[in-house]
């Protein structure tokens, strides 16, 4: 035990310096790094504050316009040039047509490439790894290209279907089915290698395994991947361009004949009248489009914090 | 007279490995007798090991392994980490086949069958050689349907609440959660879930059990429940056991192998091999080989 005096001068001024040190430490950081933190939070804030006063405009710009033509008529009346009576209705069957046609075609073909990805693919086999990697890049590119691949396979081309709905869905269920791919590989690597090897290691096969265990336990991930793809798929409106929604349709579509159109089309078409009401009426659609995809994305966020699996 | 037929004379004469024997174990020839179980007879054997080799791409993990596992005993597999204890077990039930760089050479015979013949169905293998794991797996289902997972997979007949209280019974759980079978297997506690694993494996009815460390995630509490229950699996199952818990093996076990890891010549690689393989009792007490003795008394770890 030593007593408080330090004995030798060298000591005193050690114990000094420490004092000294601990008391910078502690008493909290100097002037300058404050200053510093809060200007690089508050430059962070005014980012997220541009972002979103970009889209509270484009918000309030689509209401203001698009309030007066707000009404049950906007989903039942016909397209029509007369735009006292002009409403969304063939744009809007056209588009549950449009994406029906794409569920049926993407959750299986997704949902089994995403497993055999996982799966069954062997890794070290080169041509998986390009497929894995071509996945990723088809997911990125622009959605005009599919509408010229849909124009030039699908409309014409091998498969020769014409300006039909099922060419639409078709082009738009290859547009998102990269992102169903990608949901779905992520969904089922999160479940553990551990649970495959206790199911395997009862005498289950692997199909079953994965039947059984592997996708009901990812079904989540999956089915938010889905509702992704399906948003997406609802606002394109290039590729349909291309494919054939026409913009004059008075009659309401058939799937497997005649004109299609579909929302954002509509939005479009109108947007390009002269009329004053029809730009007021394009406003009201793009309200109606916002708000489907809102309610979408909303589902799915819900849907994926309700079922998510916790690992 | 071949290793085989002079193996079954002594064990017939009832007699302990005499000083010869001895002598060739005590020189670290990674070769281990089948045992002489100091009762006499010969017992059945489940397993029969004959040279067998792990190799991860090539390098072996363990090599020369060469033991039996009896009927309706507990064998336990000791050794210091990174000896190929689970490397080794995981080859009972084709394990290593899930992974793609493993091959497995030498001799298993289940019950006289080559166990890697090329008629072999893996998955058949597994119905009858289950396996418990070192972390709790439980499915991500009720505890009904985890333990109903196995039977209505493998298609097996008849009542399914029977099927599954049969199962926790055996696995020590029913009292604890018969009124809760609906519930969701992740809300019940470690050692809960460890047994809900040994229920799982036992409802679908295995001739044998493998347990790779199933207590080094466990409190001592439901270690000692784990270790009860396994006494009782006993006498319907064969047990087999890695455990680096040497009390343990000590505790529960009829036959105790020991492994120890050495590296080859170019210090790179590991490899496991068997240093002595005998009843627990001579493990423990009177080991042949001085390195067992070593590690059994805590001398080296």
């Amino acid at each position: 035990m030593s007593d408080d005096e330090p004995r030798t001068e060298r000591t005193r001024l050690a114990v000094a310096g420490a004092r000294a040190t601990t008391a910078a430490v502690v008493a909290g950081q100097p002037r300058k790094d404050v200053i510093r933190n809060t200007l690089f939070s508050v430059l962070l804030f005014v980012a997220i504050l541009i972002a979103l006063a970009g889209l509270a405009a484009l918000l309030i710009q689509a209401f203001v316009e698009g309030r007066p033509a707000l009404g049950f008529d906007l989903f039942t009346e016909p397209n029509s040039s007369d735009a006292t009576i002009a409403g969304f209705r063939q744009a809007i069957i056209g588009s549950l047509m449009l994406i029906a046609g794409v569920i049926v075609l993407v959750v299986p073909l997704g949902v089994g490439a995403a497993v055999y990805l996982e799966e069954y693919a062997n890794r070290e086999r080169w041509w998986n790894r390009l497929i894995e990697l071509n996945i990723q890049n088809l997911a990125a590119v622009p959605s005009i290209i599919y509408g010229i691949l849909g124009l030039g396979f699908i409309v014409r081309g091998p498969l020769d279907l014409g300006f039909i709905a099922l060419a639409g869905s078709l082009t738009l269920a290859l547009l998102v089915l990269p992102i169903v791919i990608i949901a779905g590989r992520e969904a089922i690597r999160a479940v553990p290698p551990s649970i495959r090897e206790g199911s395997l290691a009862l005498g289950a096969t692997q199909w079953q395994t994965i039947r059984r265990q592997v996708l009901p336990a990812s079904i989540a991930g999956i089915a938010t991947g889905v509702i992704l793809a399906i948003s997406r798929a609802f606002g394109e409106t290039a590729p349909l361009l291309l494919v054939g929604a026409a913009t004059f349709v008075t009659f309401d579509p058939q799937f497997l004949s005649g004109d299609y159109t579909a929302l954002p089309v509509q939005i479009f078409q109108y947007a390009t009248r002269p009329q004053e009401e029809f730009r007021i009426l394009s406003a009201a659609g793009i309200i109606v489009l916002l708000l489907v995809l809102l309610v979408m994305n909303s589902f799915a966020i819900w849907l994926r914090n309700r079922y998510e699996q916790k690992w | 007279m071949t290793e085989q037929e002079r193996r079954t004379e002594e064990a017939g004469s009832g007699a302990a490995p005499d000083a010869e024997d001895r002598r060739g174990l005590s020189q670290g020839i990674a070769v281990a007798e089948g045992a002489r179980p100091q009762k006499g007879l010969t017992e059945e054997k489940v397993f029969e090991l004959n040279d067998v080799a792990v190799l991860y791409d090539g390098n072996p993990a363990v090599r020369e392994i060469s033991f039996d596992v009896f009927k309706n005993r507990i064998t336990a597999l000791i050794g210091p980490s990174g000896c190929g204890k689970s490397t080794l077990i995981r080859c009972f039930n084709r394990m290593n086949d899930l992974i793609p760089i493993a091959r497995v050479e030498g001799e298993i015979l289940y019950h006289g069958e080559d166990l890697y013949g090329p008629n072999v169905d893996p998955v058949q293998v597994r119905k009858l050689i289950g396996m418990v794991f070192q972390k709790p797996n439980p499915f991500p289902k009720s505890i009904y349907d985890n333990i109903a997972f196995g039977p209505r997979t493998l298609g097996m007949k008849g009542d399914m609440d029977d099927i599954v209280e049969r199962a926790l019974r055996r696995g020590a759980l029913w009292d604890e959660v018969k009124d809760r079978l609906d519930e969701n297997a992740y809300g019940l506690s470690g050692g809960q879930q460890q047994r809900l694993c040994i229920a799982r494996c036992v409802a679908v009815e295995p001739d044998v059990i493998l347990m790779d460390e199933p207590c080094s995630a466990l409190d001592p509490i439901s270690t000692g429940k784990i270790e009860d229950l396994m006494m009782e699996l006993k006498d319907d199952y064969s047990i087999v056991i890695v455990t680096h818990n040497m009390q343990q093996a000590a505790r529960v076990s009829d036959m105790t192998a020991f492994l120890i890891v050495e590296l080859d010549a170019s210090e790179k690689n590991r490899t496991g091999r068997i240093v002595e393989y005998d009843e627990t009792q001579t493990i423990f007490t009177n080991p042949s080989d001085q390195r067992t003795e070593d590690y059994v008394t805590g001398k080296v770890g």
